[in-house]
């Protein structure tokens, strides 16, 4: 291997009671990429994102981010070492506004004594800020950065909460099921969203149950099955039934895929 | 909402102007502890008779429950906005509405106590209040007179208001010890007496609920009670249905005071043996005609003789009446009774 | 609230207009006037006050558009109008404290009962009877956020407790304004007057005033008043981006506290006696969440502005004063109150419907 992965697991083990979730896993997540995560219901793949994001602490096994041992105790904590998860449910307050979410629990706040006495928020900078990141990714099919989260559209809020985990120097993005509320147009403008993120060189963990979805702009594809890692393949030399076949182990992967 | 509010609008420009159309000269106020107790309907019923008939704005109110001093403040607060010449007040906190009664006669108001006194008695202008040891000493001496010579061998039970002694009850339940020939010892307490002829004393609340209650208890201590005092009428009927449980009812004598309507008609089945009757209405009306007295030229009302408040009367009312002691019959008593 | 910096947003999305795709077009005059609501909760209450103020002003005349009657509908709505304050918090965070009025009171007979009974100067015996407070509110906050009881019952236990307690702790006495006046005036403090022109302000009028900006500008304009929101909204949804939830929702308990014992502090100046049977104690928590709800605040969290609380306690005064002055029976006021109750709630789920 010439490149160093970005993120790195070798041998997570996840028991709840008696059910072994995570069966000494391994993971790579490579520079630039968009690495997809299939496996079927109850394969483990959503603990594996978990200990990924922080969400849950594996009993065994070691997580490397840049090459460093790394270990999270908390999404706030993986968070702050550069991982970034953009949940299924978006986690965003309706009622607050775009800039309002974006900032939520990393606000800024205006210099000297306003800031530091009253605490005062910088609000003119964050929605600079916020205008900027949207705009960056072509998001400004939103008119008011001051609006309201719930007055918009499924796909503007992934919109936003995609631009949110992209926005903070984030190393890893990890993008549980984008697509799945969404109709066929708005899924193609958050897909072209992810490729554009991509692009800037941040590397992208998708989960997706959307074979469609995935073969479109997924790298490399990480199959799981009964706890860990079956195998990783390559969508351009495999067929979506070759995928679901290795998923539900109706077919076994050749070799050489085993080692990926 | 548009609507909802245009309608409540409505509603208070309605009540408004209604109650602006009617505006006179000389405003007074009624303030009571509550306005669902019949002895405040009736002390309000007296008071707007006689503010109709004197030409003057009565307006009235009321806390939310007995003990609500936050609204009776509020209440007087409005009086003094309102401009009025007077307040009747009867306190539910006789201590804590006490600088509130100051600021209004500050104002220039005259505050007359109804009922009960403020704490201390001179907070306020004048109170005009039955003389509750008084109506205590007529049933104690009916009660008395009734035995005759068994007197010196009775049997007596108390039934008081509150273990907090509240002055009303102390003053009733030592009036009657004193009618009835007993030792007062500290008359500003009851249950510091020694005299054998006292079963025991029990608190009731004031209702038929704590009166049946407070029976029992003491009929337990000696079932030879048969003289049963008791604080007001409710409590009297709760004694009685504790007597006719042990099958007593016909041999006590049961004596209490206030004189409301369904006590006197008690009195008349047989339930009570005497009471004396108190006047809620009377008290509401003089302070009215105070309050006119006190725009017009500035006359203070005047203590009855004797005492430190204006005295508004109490009768015994009973259909055996005794010698030596001054009784109205049941049939005058329901002409006068309130509630 | 803010209008300069929003206006500016406006100004700027005007000129980015052109790369707007789904511009979504204001719906006519109701359509502008629910984008209003939405953006400014505290608009339709201070609406019915203003409209109140007026129309008991025309029918009352100078007697109740005086200094002295606007000036005293402040005085009689400051214990609940603080007691609003601490309720807002919780109430946007998706709570509800039923607690607050027995907090209250039993801080004031804490309060009382330092000087009194042990002889604690009164400026230690405030500052005994607020830390009281803060701590209550701090055991609610614990109960709520790490035992995750509901909010309800939780509030419905302290507040009998704290009955209880009040009754067990003071016997019941009152200690009487003139003692007060003689020995601890401090305690009375609040209730110092300051006249102008035929107003009478109290100090605690002051208080609550400051208090209601203090918070509007610590929930407007501090990441602490954006969580607040963020919790009140989705509390998952906040965790999961960054809030500490436990440390939010214990913070606003702890306020929420210290306030009612302030609350506390107002009750002995405007009454000028210590009163554990003090009516606030019983129905001070309705009170209080009439005026939230009147105010425009969801009781489902997260939307609402404290203006619009202090407006809806402003709104309920006046109602009650103007009524009052009216001679009316004090029903009517309690039936119209009824009224703006569910017109506000009815309001709030049209402000809830997006129709974007």
């Amino acid at each position: 291997m010439s490149v160093e992965p970005i993120l790195k697991a070798r041998n997570l083990v996840k028991r709840y009671g008696r059910v072994t979730a995570l069966d000494r896993c391994d993971f790579e997540l490579m520079p630039g990429e968009i690495l997809a995560v299939i496996g079927d219901n109850g394969a483990g793949k959503s603990t594996l994102i978990k200990a990924l994001s922080g969400a849950v602490q594996p009993d065994a096994g070691e997580i490397w981010l840049e090459g460093n041992k790394a270990s999270f105790a908390s999404p706030n904590d993986a968070r702050m070492q550069g991982i970034e998860t953009v949940y299924q449910t978006l986690a965003m307050s309706p009622a607050l506004s775009i800039a309002d979410n974006m900032f939520m629990g990393r606000e800024l706040r205006k210099p000297g004594f306003m800031g530091k006495v009253l605490r005062k928020l910088d609000r003119p900078e964050m929605e600079r800020i916020a205008r900027e990141k949207l705009a960056d990714l072509g998001l400004m099919t939103i008119q008011n950065i001051n609006q309201a989260v719930e007055t918009l559209s499924g796909g503007q809020r992934q919109g936003v909460a995609v631009a949110r985990a992209a926005a903070f120097g984030s190393k890893v993005i990890i993008l549980d099921e984008p697509t799945a509320a969404l109709g066929v147009k708005e899924s193609r403008r958050v897909l072209d969203l992810i490729v554009d993120v991509k692009s800037r060189g941040i590397p992208i963990i998708l989960i997706s149950h959307n074979m469609p979805h995935v073969f479109e702009i997924a790298d490399r594809i990480h199959v799981h099955r009964l706890g860990k890692r079956l195998c990783v393949i390559d969508p351009k030399q495999h067929s979506m039934s070759d995928a679901v076949a290795l998923m539900t182990g109706a077919k076994e992967p050749s070799p050489e895929e085993m080692a990926a | 909402m548009k609507k909802s509010v245009l309608a409540s609008v409505i509603g208070a420009l309605a009540l408004g102007v209604a109650a602006t159309g009617a505006q006179a000269e000389t405003g007074a106020c009624l303030i009571t502890k509550t306005d669902t107790n019949p002895f405040f309907v009736k002390m309000r019923e007296g008071a707007e008779a006689k503010a109709k008939e004197l030409g003057i704005t009565l307006n009235s109110y009321a806390g939310k429950v007995d003990g609500d001093n936050e609204s009776q403040v509020a209440a007087i607060e409005t009086c003094i906005a309102n401009g009025a010449k007077g307040i009747l007040i009867t306190a539910s906190s006789t201590s804590a509405i006490v600088p509130s009664v100051q600021q209004a006669r500050d104002a220039g108001l005259l505050v007359i106590a109804l009922d009960t006194p403020l704490e201390p008695v001179d907070a306020a202008d004048m109170t005009f209040a039955t003389d509750n040891f008084l109506a205590g000493e007529l049933i104690g001496e009916w009660a008395k007179a009734k035995l005759g010579d068994e007197a010196a061998n009775a049997k007596i039970a108390f039934l008081d208001l509150d273990v907090s002694q509240p002055t009303v009850g102390v003053l009733r339940d030592q009036g009657f010890m004193k009618g009835f020939g007993i030792d007062l010892a500290d008359p500003n307490k009851w249950g510091d007496e020694t005299d054998p002829r006292i079963v025991g004393h029990d608190v009731t609340q004031g209702n038929e609920e704590g009166g049946r209650k407070a029976m029992e208890n003491l009929l337990a201590k000696d079932t030879g009670i048969n003289v049963v005092y008791t604080i007001n009428e409710p409590a009297a009927a709760g004694a009685y249905e504790a007597l006719k449980a042990i099958g007593r009812e016909k041999d006590v004598l049961v004596v209490s005071v206030d004189g409301g309507c369904p006590g006197v008609a008690n009195i008349e089945s047989g339930v009570i043996g005497a009471t004396s009757q108190q006047y809620p209405l009377l008290m509401a009306a003089k302070g009215i005609e105070a309050i006119a007295a006190w725009a017009k030229d500035g006359t203070k009302p005047q203590a009855t003789e004797g005492k430190d408040f204006f005295d508004t009367g109490v009768n015994l009312v009973t259909d055996q009446p005794v010698d030596g002691v001054k009784s109205i019959s049941v049939e005058e008593g329901k002409k006068l009774c309130w509630g | 609230m803010s209008n300069t910096e929003s206006f500016e947003d406006v100004v700027k999305t005007r000129r980015e207009e052109n790369f707007a795709e789904f511009s979504s077009e204001t719906h006519g005059l109701l359509g502008r006037f629910h984008h209003a609501l939405h953006t400014t909760p505290a608009l339709v209450p201070l609406i019915v006050l203003v409209s109140a103020i007026a129309v008991f002003g025309i029918a009352l005349g100078s007697k109740f558009f005086s200094p002295f009657a606007l000036t005293l509908i402040l005085q009689q709505v400051q214990i609940v109008g603080v007691l609003a304050a601490a309720q807002s918090l919780v109430i946007l965070t998706a709570g509800i404290d039923l607690s607050v009025g027995a907090l209250a009171v039993l801080s004031s007979v804490i309060m009382g009962q330092m000087t009194f009974r042990y002889g604690i100067p009164p400026f230690l015996a405030v500052v005994i009877g607020l830390a009281f407070g803060t701590a209550i509110g701090a055991v609610n906050g614990w109960l709520v956020s790490r035992v995750k009881l509901p909010p309800f019952i939780v509030t419905l236990g302290m507040w009998q407790i704290l009955l209880a307690a009040n009754y067990l702790y003071s016997a019941n006495e009152t200690i009487r304004a003139q003692d007060i006046e003689a020995d601890a005036p401090f305690l009375q403090f609040l209730g110092t007057k300051v006249q102008m022109a035929g107003a009478t302000f109290t100090l605690g009028v002051f208080l609550m005033i400051v208090l209601i900006l203090g918070l509007a500008y610590a929930l407007r304009s501090t990441a602490w008043g954006r969580h607040v929101y963020a919790v009140g909204d989705d509390p998952e949804a906040a965790q999961l981006s960054g809030v500490n939830v436990h440390r939010t929702l214990m913070s606003v308990y702890m306020v929420v506290g210290f306030i009612c014992a302030l609350a506390g502090w107002v009750m002995i100046g405007r009454f000028g006696s210590v009163s554990p049977s003090a009516t606030t104690g019983v129905i001070g928590n309705i009170q209080s969440i009439t005026a939230v709800v009147i105010g425009g605040i969801s009781l489902f969290g997260g939307r609402g502005s404290i203006a619009g609380s202090f407006f809806g306690a402003l709104i309920v005064g006046v109602f009650e004063l103007g009524l009052r002055m009216a001679g009316a029976d004090p029903q009517w006021t309690y039936l119209l109150i009824g009224l703006l109750i569910i017109a506000a709630v009815t309001v709030d789920q049209w402000i809830r419907k997006v129709t974007a």
